[in-house]
């Protein structure tokens, strides 16, 4: 004892922490005296403490070791210190998933658990818990059921969030415990009540109707404690989220109610439980809306930070109804706390004026380094949104970007920033230059390969079409001598790309790559040597071809064709237009609501859909030698009413001179089972139905397939719109619908279908062209048509450039296809591939007077598609 | 890490389960940063290598300010500073800020009355099972188990035997007395 006290003195005569120096061996030695009789509860007490300490620095304990300690610990139940049981049931916790054999202290603690001192049960619950497993839970299942209604809150409390714990490894034992967990919730103690609700709510979540009926109860009889107010308003708005139902549901004026709770805590969660709820209009919003107001200009921080985080929410989306707090937000710009002044500056940046911008970011600029990654990227945020809201003020939130760029940050807030600035640049072509030069300026000192590469890529796409585009050629050719080789290989892409729209420059670039071809990477001396070897040949469609609009098949599809290739040779050369086309890539739509973090999906999914039809479609021994499979309408039409005996929906898939229907049908009537269904077609072209593939057995709620396959006209090549009417034919035999046995005896029937429209669309597959130009030049203009149409029922550009991308199917190209505001001319550039394989670029100029006036031409490498294009267009 | 973050926070803004699970660490830091208590409910943070550099970002971004709130690593952390002490709870940024500020202050109004007001490191090192018992009592695996100091203190019930002698009772003197002596004997 003494020695012990003389030891800690001398430790702490040092001034510091008397925990510092332990060393793991040493105290396990000690853990030796847990053995000695009589115990020393203090001594003991202090030893468990350092071994905790020592489990808590991150201190590792092997097995062997804990399992000893452990040992000796057990020792120490016949003390009756009440601190030192205390720290045992802290060691038992601690050391369940080190140590082994730990359940035999499981009767120690049971009878601690149902003991008489009131202070040991509820810790030896916890312990007791956390030792069992699901095989041991059934002999405590009795004890765990008394302490749950137990009188004492501690032990109820306990024993309902070790329950809860233990739902993870035993949930049908813990189930069966609702009953008690249903009385603790009545309990007058605040946190037994919480407790026991989320209890309750956890073993039910998975029943709807269970968790509605709980929500009721409890919002009728009210609740005394805020913690499990907030844990039903969680409830209650998940279950509001998955009704995606009215605003006037009880629920809804439940939480509404909760914004005039006396609880600060409840009062908040309940504004943002509305402020997440998806569809909320201004009106519901208005009462959240004012609490947090109120709570702008509490002294508490995390009141305010609170507060100002939800409203930024809110003015995401709707920006007006945050309008009133203005006030109250210019307030918190000067807030000491960085994090809430940045929030309310960038949610003032949504919901202010104008004229108010220049302040705010002089504001913001001040403290900016103060503030975390995460914060900066919300004020980035905010600026891209103010960007598209105010395209005037471009140039001082450029420079206020540039400045961004070149202080320390990380990756995200970064690739916010470039994002950011290539979004200006390509809305804006007043900002081009300068955009460019600044982020050519970034690229010489950035670290991180993605960002690299993508300016690269974005100067060789921007930099060739500028005024001056030798001053790019340095810094481009710098990350050539001095980055690895993924931004080497970017940087060799981008020169070659200068190399193929420039002829002045051409001879200088092509020494430049020439440079290249020794570089130590596979990648960068391949693209070089390839770069090089095109670009010498001088020739516009080469160039266009293989350096500035890139493969457009889709690359799995390639792969495929490539190994079929391989396994079966033949003396034909491989054809690049048998190998499927990658469906384009959804077009960068940057609402508003999308912040720029967002990560983009692959469009792989896409992909696989039109894989998933081709293999089904090759099953069918009818569609044999139809050859690959060039497109599938993307959204299957439906020929019926969703409400009506059957389901049919179409999908379309298109060969090079077939066409396959697909349909889809659906029995919804459970006392019928169909046999042999067709869809019998009728074309208003020259079309004509080759054969039928019928669904041999259609029984209740089970979905079957049936097709149909026509050829495309031959005679009119020129007449592919056309409509079908159709008729499915089947034959009924009667059900029952209990046991689902069928009549031996049916009889044919008919059911009408809507009509349906074969378009343009279906002929042409879009295709992205980078260099909407280049590709012009590629196609030449051999078979190059133009016509002229009059739109008299259109009276807006967008709304003809709307109807004309829908009705082609083609893909705009460099963004042709939003019309800037005040004009009253429009060029809309349209890139696809015909069936077949054959490229069709379609240039459209539109003329706005009163009605729209569109001059179509069309060019393509053979002469159908032209004639297809000009024919349906008129 | 970062870049976790902000995938969940896109992913989960709609899909967010109401739990207890409230608490995902309770941290105490000295004035160097260097861990005093550490204990981590969730596996946000697996290996004692990062959740050490997590609380080192987290020092680095509050000593400097007493502003009780902040945003890090996609996470909400409040936090509180006494003396040479920094007392952080760490939660999901979706999770109400004043929940967490309940945990907190239930924790320091606790340690503020077991350790007599005097909330500095020493203290705390000379009652650290005293600081054990409390966090065990007021958060359980991430559920917050007890928000009201009081109850706390009174279920951690630490023996008088810490008290200075001046501050002793007769009757606890005499108490101590007697079991000294009757230890005696029984050696």
């Amino acid at each position: 004892m003494l020695k012990k006290f003389d030891k800690k003195d001398e430790e702490s005569g040092g001034g510091s922490n008397p925990f510092q120096h332990l060393e793991k061996s040493a105290v396990l030695q000690e853990a030796r005296v847990f053995n000695e009789t009589p115990i020393n509860p203090r001594k003991c007490a202090h030893i468990l403490t350092k071994i905790l300490y020592l489990i808590n620095q991150g201190e590792h304990l092997g097995t062997t070791e804990a399992t000893e300690a452990f040992f000796a610990m057990t020792k120490l139940f016949q003390s009756n210190d009440p601190t030192l049981r205390r720290m045992c049931y802290l060691t038992i916790k601690e050391m369940s998933c080190i140590a082994e054999d730990v359940i035999i202290v499981t009767s120690s603690l049971t009878k601690d658990m149902t003991g008489k001192e009131d202070n040991y049960r509820g810790p030896a619950v916890r312990a007791l818990c956390q030792i069992t497993d699901s095989t041991m839970l059934q002999a405590i299942e009795r004890y765990m059921k008394q302490a749950i209604v137990d009188k004492v809150p501690s032990v109820s409390s306990s024993a309902l969030v070790s329950s809860l714990h233990l739902l993870k490894c035993s949930f049908d034992v813990v189930k069966r415990w609702v009953n008690e967990a249903q009385e603790a919730a009545s309990s007058d103690n605040i946190m037994v009540q919480y407790h026991a609700l989320g209890l309750l709510y956890h073993v039910r979540k998975n029943d709807r109707l269970a968790v509605s009926k709980m929500i009721s109860k409890f919002t009728r009889h009210g609740l005394k404690s805020p913690f499990a107010y907030c844990m039903i308003i969680r409830v209650a708005s998940k279950q509001l989220e998955e009704e995606d139902g009215s605003r006037d549901s009880p629920l809804f004026d439940f939480i509404e109610s909760c914004l005039r709770n006396k609880h600060e805590m409840v009062v908040y969660e309940a504004a943002s439980a509305i402020v997440n709820l998806p569809g909320c209009g201004a009106k519901e919003l208005a009462p959240a809306v004012s609490v947090l107001q109120l709570f702008c200009s509490s002294p508490k921080a995390a009141l305010r930070y609170a507060a100002v985080r939800t409203l930024n929410k809110v003015a995401m989306k709707h920006p007006s109804a945050v309008t009133a707090c203005n006030l109250d937000l210019e307030n918190l710009v000067t807030d000491s706390n960085r994090s809430i002044a940045t929030l309310a500056i960038t949610t003032l940046l949504k919901t202010g004026s104008e004229s108010s911008i220049d302040r705010l970011m002089k504001q913001i600029s001040s403290f900016m380094s103060e503030i975390s990654d995460e914060f900066k990227v919300v004020v980035v945020q905010a600026i891209s949104a103010l960007c598209q809201k105010y395209p005037r003020k471009h140039t001082i939130l450029m420079n206020f970007l540039f400045t961004m760029l070149r202080e320390e940050g990380g990756f995200e807030y970064k690739r916010a920033i470039v994002d950011c600035i290539i979004s200006i640049i390509e809305e804006n072509s007043e900002s081009k230059e300068t955009g460019l030069s600044h982020l050519c300026e970034f690229i010489e000192d950035c670290e991180f390969t993605v960002l690299a590469t993508r300016i690269l890529h974005l100067l060789g796409q921007e930099g060739p079409k500028t005024n001056n585009p030798s001053k790019y050629i340095r810094f481009i050719y710098n990350r050539v001598v001095l980055e690895h080789e993924e931004v080497r290989a970017g940087a060799v892409s981008a020169l070659a790309k200068f190399g193929a729209q420039n002829e002045e420059m051409l001879p200088s670039i092509l020494v430049l790559l020439k440079r290249c071809v020794m570089d130590d990477d596979n990648e960068v001396r391949d693209r070089a040597t390839f770069y090089l070897n095109v670009l010498e040949q001088k020739q516009k469609a080469l160039n266009a071809g293989y350096i500035l609009n890139g493969l457009t098949v889709s690359i799995p599809g390639l792969e495929r064709a490539l190994q079929q290739y391989t396994l079966e040779p033949s003396e034909k050369p491989f054809d690049l237009k048998s190998v499927p086309l990658a469906t384009t890539p959804v077009v960068e739509q940057r609402t508003e609501s999308t912040p720029i973090t967002a990560v983009k999906q692959p469009e792989k999914v896409a992909a696989t859909r039109q894989e998933i039809f081709q293999e089904q479609l090759a099953a069918v021994p009818e569609f044999h030698g139809l050859g690959p499979l060039f497109k599938s309408s993307p959204e299957p039409v439906a020929l019926t009413e969703s409400e009506t005996e059957y389901v049919i929906r179409c999908t379309k898939h298109t060969f090079t001179d077939h066409m396959v229907f697909q349909f889809d049908c659906t029995n919804t009537l459970n006392d019928q089972t169909l046999e042999n269904i067709t869809v019998q077609m009728e074309p208003t072209e020259s079309y004509e139905v080759l054969c039928y593939v019928p669904a041999r057995s259609l029984p209740y709620n089970q979905p079957g397939t049936c097709y149909t396959l026509v050829a495309l006209p031959k005679e009119d090549p020129t007449a592919v719109a056309c409509t079908f009417s159709c008729m499915m034919k089947f034959t009924v035999k009667d059900c029952d619908p209990t046991t689902g046995e069928t009549d031996d005896e049916g009889y044919e029937d008919e059911y009408v279908l809507e009509d349906l429209e074969v378009t343009v669309a279906d002929h042409i597959q879009k295709v992205m062209k980078l260099n909407f130009e280049a590709a012009w030049d590629e196609v030449g203009d051999e078979f190059e048509k133009e016509e002229t149409f009059t739109l008299s029922t259109i009276k807006t550009l967008e709304e003809a450039v709307g109807n004309i991308v829908k009705f082609l199917g083609m893909h705009p190209c460099e963004r042709s296809d939003k019309v800037p505001d005040n004009k009253n001319t429009h060029t809309l550039l349209l890139a696809g591939v015909f069936r077949g394989g054959h490229d069709i670029l379609v240039r459209s100029r539109l003329l706005l007077l009163d009605t729209v006036t569109m001059q179509v031409t069309a060019r393509s490498s053979e002469e159908l598609p032209v004639d297809v294009i000009l024919a349906s267009v008129g | 890490m970062v870049v976790r973050a902000f995938r969940t926070e896109s992913m989960f803004i709609s899909l967010q389960e109401p739990s207890l699970y409230t608490v995902k660490a309770i941290l105490i830091l000295d004035n160097d940063g260097d861990r005093l208590f550490a204990k981590y409910y969730d596996d946000t943070y697996p290996s004692v290598k990062e959740q050490k550099a997590f609380e080192k970002n987290i020092f680095n971004k509050t000593h400097r300010t007493d502003s009780e709130i902040a945003l890090l690593e996609g996470l909400t952390v409040v936090y509180k500073s006494s003396i040479d002490l920094y007392f952080y709870v760490i939660g999901s940024s979706y999770e109400n800020e004043l929940m967490l500020m309940a945990v907190l202050n239930c924790l320091f109004d606790s340690l503020s009355q077991m350790l007599r007001k005097n909330v500095e490191k020493r203290a705390l090192l000379e009652n650290m099972e005293g600081l054990f018992l409390a966090v065990d009592e007021i958060v359980d695996g991430g559920v917050i188990l007890e928000s009201d100091p009081q109850q706390v203190v009174h279920r951690v019930a630490l023996r008088g035997e810490d008290v200075p002698l001046t501050e002793q009772t007769v009757s606890q003197v005499l108490q101590s007395a007697k079991e000294q002596i009757k230890w005696s004997l029984l050696r």
